[in-house]
């Protein structure tokens, strides 16, 4: 049926413009979506004599977030971090970007604490395995340990109701 | 109170619109002549409306109202009022309603020239024309409305974008809409005919003038579009390959292969389904190119994103529209059939491979333009794809084709014969060889592409002047208009490469730092700059340089290149000086003050043969106007002259 073949690639060309118009310049795609996280061995806020490795968390759907007590966007996704930590629907473990040791403590101190831990990522190396840019940012890694979602910014209660707890649901089936 | 009078005439139009749809289209299905006569009276009141519409537009713009969101936003009280006019379509939502009147101007053309076709045809042609309307309107009512009052108007407006303060600005929206929309003639032609299955040499014969005339406005735009790059960008480039111009290209493109396709089908009754499909690929391509430059889809995500609803109402009126007339043709065209039989050797082959090349053309311009974009859907990353892509893949399908543009028109139809055309053509093939490896060091210096592209151009004009030769030799007598208006437009396009292949070949520039009394020299010419004077224009402050132009010791003139700042919108921009002349530009432009002691950074080029390359675009408009006004065609038909052209 060569007449149709126009018909085809045009209906080709309408998939991509659509996906062209749909898609949103914020949420830059990571390349590293549907790719295992980074791996790493950092040591711990609260305990440092111990470290934390993303290969531990193998079997569960857990959140990354990256945060450091001088980025203040940070403060405003924190109620919505510690929400999301009282219902307990995903674990939340933290990377400490750049930051100092005190001062995270202190923060934490002061605000509560809505990770199951956090380790120090002081020079930033990690981050940049991650190619994050900018804090905050969350990872959603799956049991498998590949990356599913990215947010880039403060996750909002609409991103997390929206988007990251529905993915929750699902990679947990 | 106009606002809401434009506003009205708008769904008014769209109301006359549905009905030109509608009843046309049923009645030519039933056989009703009464509803299929409602085809014309509705086109014309619809053409009506949408005018007033745009009068009124027009005339808020003129009167500084700036309580109309689309005025304060574009326009201001110092705006000159020519450009306040030209204001009116330098907007988003103006240049849409002014889409959508040229639609209705066409429409009006056909409701007064197709006196003389089959009463269903009409009826279906101004239906599937009405529909397109309908989208625009639709567009136009519901995601950008032009008439929008604010409740609280400022006392002066925003500003029209300095860069469409330019005479060649007014212009170049009109016409490049003239060739676009032109265009849906043709394409409602095709798409009726696919309807009443009746794909004959009459079709073809009632689609081509429509379809000249368009071709024409639209390489008058495109012309005026990079002629207007040329001088107002300051840069010295006349093409840049970017979405925008490639999205007037495309359609430029496959509707010159429409052209000699619909003459094959008209004269010979051959290649009817792929004549269809071009006729369905010359519109849906500008409408694509309407939907990437308004979508913003290419040119900038950001710009877009303040409003998805737009890009995704057009990209689901293109999805109705050309997908529902290829499906049509998926579906008709085996009825239709191939057409008549010609031979391996012959004009139609000769002409389908030069459509072929065309096709393939205007292709990889549609898949470099998209590349980009195809990349990051796949998550694959930005990139862009540049000038040195479409150079490439151009010069390699033109090359073949304006050979073969040489040996068309002195072929005969359905059988030709190899031998004999080589013994007709051996003198202008061995001239155009010789005299384009030759001219190359006379000029300044032989280099490969100059040699290629002039032997190429002097080939059409030889080939032309032959062809001339043996007709009038043979006593054929007078060609028929059309014959002078192909050759013209032939020549047109041995005049446009020879001008783009000396200006890339030997053109030079150079930027340099001067102070007043500097001297500078290029091509042959010293440039003495005497400094920058301030100048108040309109609406914008100026610096303004003098420079001198000597040649030889003698002074030639004094040239003022500008660097112009708006008052309303505090954009920069740079106004250059050129000195045109038959066989070269010279082209200042003046770029910003460097240090102290008034020095300027100033941009000199020297530009060979530029204007050759607008003069054939001129050409080809020439000869576009030459063959549409043919006898036969503005002649009711009836009586049917068989022209050999």
């Amino acid at each position: 049926m060569r007449f149709a073949i126009p018909f085809v690639i045009f209906l080709l060309l309408v998939v991509f413009l659509a996906a062209g118009l749909l898609y949103d310049p914020h949420e830059v795609p990571s390349p590293l979506i549907n790719k295992p996280a980074p791996a790493f061995q950092l040591a711990q806020l609260h305990e440092p004599g111990k470290t934390f490795s993303p290969q531990e968390m193998r079997g569960q759907v857990w959140l990354l977030n990256t945060w450091a007590s001088w980025c203040v966007s940070c403060l405003e996704e924190h109620l919505v971090l510690a929400d999301l930590a009282r219902s307990g629907d995903v674990p939340i473990y933290g990377l400490n970007y750049k930051d100092k040791r005190e001062n995270a403590l202190a923060l934490l101190r002061e605000l509560g604490n809505p990770y199951v831990l956090s380790v120090l990522d002081t020079d930033g190396r990690v981050g940049i395995d991650y190619g994050v840019y900018g804090v905050p940012e969350t990872y959603l890694i799956d049991k498998n340990g590949l990356i599913r979602f990215k947010q880039i910014g403060p996750v909002t209660r609409e991103i997390l109701d929206k988007t990251i707890l529905p993915m929750v649901t699902e990679l947990n089936q | 109170m106009l606002a809401e009078i434009g506003q009205f005439s708008l769904i008014v139009a769209l109301l006359i619109a549905v009905i030109q749809v509608t009843l046309p289209m049923i009645g030519a299905t039933r056989g009703k002549r009464s509803w299929m006569a409602v085809g014309i009276p509705a086109g014309r009141a619809q053409f009506i409306f949408v005018a007033v519409a745009f009068g009124c537009l027009a005339y808020l713009f003129v009167t500084n109202d700036f309580s109309v969101l689309n005025v304060a936003s574009n326009s201001n009280s110092q705006l000159p009022v020519h450009y306040r006019l030209a204001a009116t379509w330098g907007s988003h939502e103006g240049s849409l309603l002014l889409w959508t009147l040229i639609l209705g101007f066409w429409t009006l053309a056909v409701t007064l020239f197709s006196g003389h076709l089959p009463k269903e045809m009409v009826a279906r042609v101004l239906s599937v024309m009405g529909s397109i309307s309908v989208g625009f309107l639709l567009f136009l009512l519901l995601t950008s409305n032009p008439f929008i009052r604010l409740s609280s108007p400022p006392s002066d407006g925003g500003d029209l974008n300095p860069l469409l303060q330019d005479p060649a600005m007014v212009l170049h929206p009109p016409m490049l809409y003239m060739g676009y929309v032109g265009f849906s003639v043709a394409f409602a032609f095709a798409i009726s005919a696919l309807i009443g299955g009746r794909l004959d040499a009459n079709w073809a014969r009632w689609s081509r003038p429509w379809t000249t005339v368009a071709w024409t406005f639209l390489t008058g735009g495109i012309a005026l579009g990079s002629f207007w790059a040329y001088y107002e960008l300051g840069w010295g480039g006349w093409w840049f390959w970017d979405p925008v111009e490639n999205a007037s290209f495309m359609p430029w493109l496959v509707s010159t292969a429409l052209i000699h396709s619909l003459a094959v089908t008209e004269k010979r009754g051959a290649f009817k389904s792929w004549t269809v499909l071009l006729a369905i690929a010359a519109f849906s391509l500008s409408l694509l190119g309407t939907f990437l430059v308004r979508s913003g889809v290419l040119t900038s995500v950001h710009a877009f994103a303040t409003d998805p609803k737009r890009g995704i109402f057009i990209l689901c009126f293109l999805g109705i529209v050309i997908g529902g007339s290829l499906l049509l043709y998926a579906w008709r065209a085996k009825q239709v059939g191939l057409g008549g039989n010609f031979d391996l050797v012959s004009r139609e082959s000769f002409l389908l491979t030069n459509n072929v090349l065309l096709a393939v053309a205007a292709a990889s311009v549609l898949l470099g333009t998209l590349y980009p974009l195809f990349i990051e859907v796949l998550g694959m990353g930005k990139l862009s794809v540049g000038p040195p892509y479409f150079n490439t893949i151009f010069v390699a399908v033109m090359v073949p084709a304006m050979f073969l543009l040489g040996v068309g028109p002195t072929a005969r139809w359905k059988k030709a014969s190899l031998p004999e055309l080589a013994v007709r053509l051996r003198w202008a093939f061995a001239a155009s060889a010789i005299a384009g490896i030759v001219i190359p060091f006379l000029v300044s210096g032989w280099k490969p592409r100059v040699s290629l592209g002039l032997s190429l151009a002097l080939w059409i004009v030889i080939t032309a002047a032959v062809s001339l030769w043996e007709r009038l030799k043979n006593g054929m007598g007078p060609q028929p208009r059309s014959y002078y208006g192909m050759q013209l437009a032939h020549v047109g396009v041995a005049v446009l490469i020879a001008g783009i292949t000396l200006v890339t070949g030997y053109q030079a520039e150079k930027d340099v730092r001067m102070d007043i009394g500097d001297t500078v020299n290029l091509g042959g010419y010293d440039f003495r700059f005497n400094g920058v004077t301030e100048v108040a224009g309109a609406n914008y402050l100026a610096g303004r340089a003098e420079i001198e132009i000597i040649r030889n010791g003698r002074m030639v003139r004094t040239m003022y290149p500008e660097k112009r700042v708006y008052n309303a919108s505090g954009n920069a921009l740079t106004e250059t000086a050129i000195d045109s002349g038959l066989f070269r530009d010279l082209y200042l432009s003046l770029g910003e003050p460097v240090g102290q002691n008034r020095a300027w950074s100033v941009r000199v080029h020297y530009k060979p043969f530029v204007d050759w390359i607008w003069a054939g675009a001129v050409l080809m408009m020439i000869g576009g106007g030459l063959a549409a006004s043919g006898r036969r065609y503005v002649k009711p038909a009836g009586k049917q002259r068989k022209v050999e052209s």
